[in-house]
């Protein structure tokens, strides 16, 4: 029996071997896939936010993208995890809308992305594939197995990265 | 007052529902003009919900659905949503455009433009409504649309809302149409309005 565990909206979950992590419909949100190749522990957020110095309420540490990943890779390094050996796969960051006015707003999907991408670095986790962008929505799946990120969309087919 | 969904009394979900009512009341009368059609509708649901549970509150986060997405501005600013299922969506295109209901819709510019002007008339007769009620001006966009899957779309509100809190709340009204069934459902950022209302 596969062992499913499902990850929601402003939500993030670490497992042991062996899990497959999904978390369905991401748009705007980026989704944060972490995965440890030798002890095979992973780790998906589903991040809505891009800063949590930007927001008075910050309660739920998985609704911020550099929150987010704080907690996950806490969370996979009392799974034993190893640190070092943690590689990252970003999913998600779509502009769903395209709106002529309001940029801010429909922005929030890049910046999602590019909070990833800093928080990330500062923490010398490095990023070997990206699916990100565009204007459409993804689903992923997150194998402990091999690491790999199962995409799936409406109309824009299905990848692994 | 604070901003924070999570602990709404019971006249307080009642004047949100209230306001539902009155705004689809309206919409419903100006889709039943457009249509040339009788339009039915329930008594709008409030729900708060946590992030967890917002994408599957139409029935799946993958499903794929039709989002209109107006911002909104005036007196208060926020957003306002129209989710359609697609098949929903598809047999609107077919009545505006007097074709059989059954006929394929493959959202050509001309269908997601006819699609458009029904989510602006039926935010624009919501709006109204309210803008009425509350004495506030309120002034919709023009939509923008997306097809896509459910939890992607709802994502774009529910970010915004993230912005203040940990929930979302939720105005879903049901449309009817003979055996057509059209699901609206009403996003809401309009906090100010119930601030201003009392």
């Amino acid at each position: 029996m596969e062992n499913i565990i499902k990850v929601g909206m402003a939500d993030l979950k670490a497992s042991h071997h062996p899990a497959i992590l999904t978390t369905l419909g991401l748009g705007s949100c980026v989704g944060i896939a972490l995965f440890d190749r030798t002890t095979k522990v992973v780790g998906l957020a589903h991040a809505m936010l891009p800063d949590s110095t930007q927001v008075k309420n910050k309660t739920n540490a998985a609704k911020f993208v550099d929150t987010a990943i704080d907690l996950l890779v806490e969370e996979m390094l009392n799974l034993g995890a190893v640190k070092k050996k943690i590689v990252a796969k970003l999913a998600g960051g779509a502009q769903m809308f395209v709106f002529t006015q309001g940029a801010e707003l429909m922005r929030i999907g890049h910046r999602n992305v590019e909070a990833a991408r800093k928080k990330l670095e500062s923490l010398n986790i490095p990023i070997i594939s990206e699916d990100t962008g565009g204007n459409y929505g993804r689903t992923v799946e997150l194998d402990s197995d091999s690491g790999m990120l199962l995409i799936r969309t409406i109309g824009y087919g299905i990848k692994q990265i | 007052m604070s901003v924070n969904f999570d602990n709404l009394d019971k006249i307080q979900i009642d004047v949100l529902r209230e306001m539902g009512n009155i705004g689809s009341g309206n919409a419903a009368t100006a889709l039943a003009k457009i249509l040339n059609k009788r339009v039915n509708m329930d008594v709008p649901q409030v729900r708060v919900l946590q992030f967890q549970e917002v994408s599957d509150i139409l029935g799946g986060a993958e499903i794929p659905v039709v989002g209109l997405l107006l911002s909104v501005t005036g007196d208060i600013s926020g957003s306002i949503m129209f989710i359609l299922e697609d098949k929903a969506a598809c047999v609107l295109i077919n009545i505006l455009m007097g074709k059989p209901l059954d006929e394929v819709v493959n959202f050509d510019e001309i269908q997601v433009s006819a699609l458009k002007e029904i989510g602006n008339i039926l935010a624009g007769s919501y709006l109204s409504a309210l803008s009425t009620l509350t004495n506030l001006i309120i002034l919709p966009s023009v939509p923008e649309l997306a097809i896509d899957m459910a939890g992607a779309i709802i994502s774009v509100p529910a970010i915004e809302f993230g912005k203040i809190g940990d929930s979302v709340l939720f105005i879903e009204t049901e449309f009817n149409e003979g055996s057509t069934k059209v699901v609206g459902n009403f996003f809401w950022f309009l906090i100010l309005i119930l601030m201003k209302y009392y």
